[in-house]
């Protein structure tokens, strides 16, 4: 069974996003390993775990900072890293689908995961698109796959508990809404000891496309409306809290 | 090419979703902005397809096509917008769109925007970004886009109508596809049900661990209210997934909807937006929740739910 991973690393959003010109200025921003992708990652272990296979886990580097989340992937199980040394912040979605997809037609894959969205987008997600260019069915919101023979199960979720049961025969690609069971942890010890021994292969980009969006601009929301804020330390909060709890009858 | 707005809606047992109601609404008066017409598209069978207030609705309904199966939608809808040649293309930004729109981008080479709020006359979208923190607006080029458009963006009202559907048969031959629906999956039972609750207390990942949750527990219960969440937290295995409040998760609208350490994501502001008093716990002062609640303070939420405790 040969699973790839695509993962991205993304601009942490518990930070402040400082802008610059149209878009989000990436030289100020901590980068992140995507958290669909955490999921999507102990998805695809977890498969090799239950019918055996490698796990690849590939990444465009957008920035050049890509390696820690290739490394950080492989401290939790995956066998193999590939990077496409994109190296051009401004590709879009459908430009990095089209790397991804040509890098992952030289991989045999059985399965494709991505992670259902990364929290940066304007015109994601990468997996449909990839799914599109390598002609494999793609199904999304996933969580929980199941590999038998030459067809996986999956579950996908619509909302509030709902969601449907399919078949599809290999190869294809998923969108990891969640693993089935919570991501493992993987020990510092084990990060520092990968990031010393791995290798990463590079690939140079291959193919072209475009998303044929032009950013116009990218700013903060102009906000209607704002919260009456409470003002204090911890402990005044917590007692206006319980005041406006009392005389709204709720406390 | 035309200057028509395609909106593929979407339903589920038996009834259309409300973002498909408030696409049609958008997308007649970008129609005649356009010089075009508004066409609903209802692709699947079981439903009364004559609700729209749309310019015309097509319906392809198919065996095939009784349940959601992306590769056969896809296909579907793939063929229908090559035949139709629209100026636009709306998806609703759901569990079911977003399987769609981006694919149906890429198989026809045409720009796609995804969290679309807005769309101007021009087609400039106005889209999320960075879990709400910020917003892009985006110019598609050529001639023809597709939008992925957020549930809640526009009015329901607007596009609820009786346009009488014509019926078509599904443009393209569906046998041979690689995706079965296998079975639908019902919602766990025996937990209580949060969309019942007059109170709830809720809390995302700022909790920080499993351990924690007892804090919020027990606020919880000398409040008479119950425990919800964020998804990260259910993700984390922290709690149920009968207690997930947002896109997919429940749609809660309590009296009281107290929040400690969630961001405000759009998928959760989807399930809890129309919630009567909203009171946010937040450590950073930016959190696009505080865009949302009534009440927030920019405060540990473990130093203020101990002060709490002392209190009640
Ligand atoms: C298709 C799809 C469906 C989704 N469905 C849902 C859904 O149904 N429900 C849902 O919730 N999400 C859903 N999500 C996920 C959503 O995008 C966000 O990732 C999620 O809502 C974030 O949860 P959070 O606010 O708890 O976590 P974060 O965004 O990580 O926020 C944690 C917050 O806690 C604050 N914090 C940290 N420590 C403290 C402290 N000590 N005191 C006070 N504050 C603190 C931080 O400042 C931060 O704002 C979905 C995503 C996708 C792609
Ligand atoms: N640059 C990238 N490199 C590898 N995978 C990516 C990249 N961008 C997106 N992906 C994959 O596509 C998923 C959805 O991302 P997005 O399309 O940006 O919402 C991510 O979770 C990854 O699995």
């Amino acid at each position: 069974m040969n699973i790839v991973v695509a993962i991205k690393h993304i601009p942490s959003i518990a930070d402040d996003l400082p802008v610059k010109g149209n878009n989000v200025d990436f030289d100020s921003v901590d980068f992140v390993l995507n958290e669909f992708d955490e999921q999507s990652i102990e998805q695809a272990v977890l498969v090799k775990e239950a019918v055996g296979g490698t796990v690849t886990v590939v990444g465009v580097d957008m920035i050049g900072e890509l390696d820690n989340a290739l490394h950080l992937a492989l401290a939790k199980g995956a066998d193999k890293a590939v990077k496409i040394t994109g190296d051009d912040p401004s590709a879009d979605s459908h430009q990095q689908a089209k790397w991804l997809a040509e890098a992952i037609k030289g991989m045999s894959a059985d399965m494709v995961f991505a992670g259902v969205q990364a929290s940066n987008d304007l015109d994601g997600q990468i997996g449909p698109m990839i799914a599109a260019y390598l002609d494999m069915p793609y199904i999304g919101g996933v969580s929980s796959v199941e590999v038998a023979g030459d067809s996986a199960t999956v579950n996908k979720e619509f909302a509030g508990g709902v969601g449907a049961k399919y078949s599809v025969s290999l190869p294809m690609v998923v969108g990891v809404q969640a693993s089935v069971k919570p991501p493992r942890y993987a020990p510092v010890s084990k990060v520092r000891q990968v990031t010393q021994t791995a290798t990463i292969e590079k690939v140079a980009p291959s193919g072209e496309a475009s998303s044929g969006l032009t950013m116009k601009k990218m700013a903060p929301p102009v906000v209607t409306g704002h919260a009456e804020m409470i003002e204090g330390s911890s402990k005044d909060v917590a007692k206006k809290i319980v005041e406006l709890l009392k005389s709204k009858g709720l406390a | 090419m035309s200057n028509d707005v395609l909106v593929i809606t979407e339903h589920m047992d038996g009834k259309f979703s409300d973002v498909s109601f408030e696409m049609v609404g958008k997308a007649k008066e970008l129609a005649s902005a356009l010089g075009g017409q508004a066409v609903a598209v209802v692709v699947g069978s079981g439903v009364s397809s004559n609700v729209f207030a749309s310019d015309s609705t097509i319906h392809i309904d198919d065996a095939a096509l009784s349940n959601f199966n992306p590769e056969a939608y896809g296909k579907v809808i793939e063929a229908l917008v090559k035949e139709k040649s629209p100026r636009l293309v709306m998806f609703g930004w759901t569990a079911t769109g977003m399987d769609l729109a981006a694919w149906l981008s890429a198989r026809l080479g045409k720009p796609c925007a995804a969290y679309v709020k807005n769309i101007g006359a021009d087609l400039t979208m106005s889209c999320q970004a960075y879990g709400g923190k910020m917003v892009a607006d985006v110019a598609p080029e050529g001639d023809m886009a597709i939008a992925a458009v957020l549930a809640g963006s526009f009015p329901v009202e607007a596009g609820q109508g009786s346009t009488a559907a014509t019926q078509i048969a599904s443009p393209v031959a569906l046998d041979g596809l690689k995706t079965k629906f296998v079975e639908a999956i019902k919602p766990a039972g025996g937990d209580v049900d949060i969309t019942a609750q007059t109170k709830l207390v809720s809390i995302g990942r700022g909790i920080g661990s499993k351990d924690n949750v007892e804090l919020a527990e027990e606020l919880a219960q000398k409040l008479g209210a119950t425990v919800s969440s964020s998804r990260p937290v259910v993700d984390a295995g922290w709690l149920p997934r009968t207690r997930q409040v947002g896109k997919s998760g429940l749609k809660v609208k309590p009296k009281l909807y107290l929040m400690l350490g969630i961001s405000g994501a759009p998928e959760h502001l989807e399930g809890m937006k129309s919630a009567e008093l909203i009171i946010a716990v937040n450590t950073d002062k930016k959190a696009p929740i505080f865009n949302v609640a009534h009440y927030g303070a920019t405060a540990d939420l473990f130093e203020v739910a101990e002060a709490m405790l002392e209190l009640l």
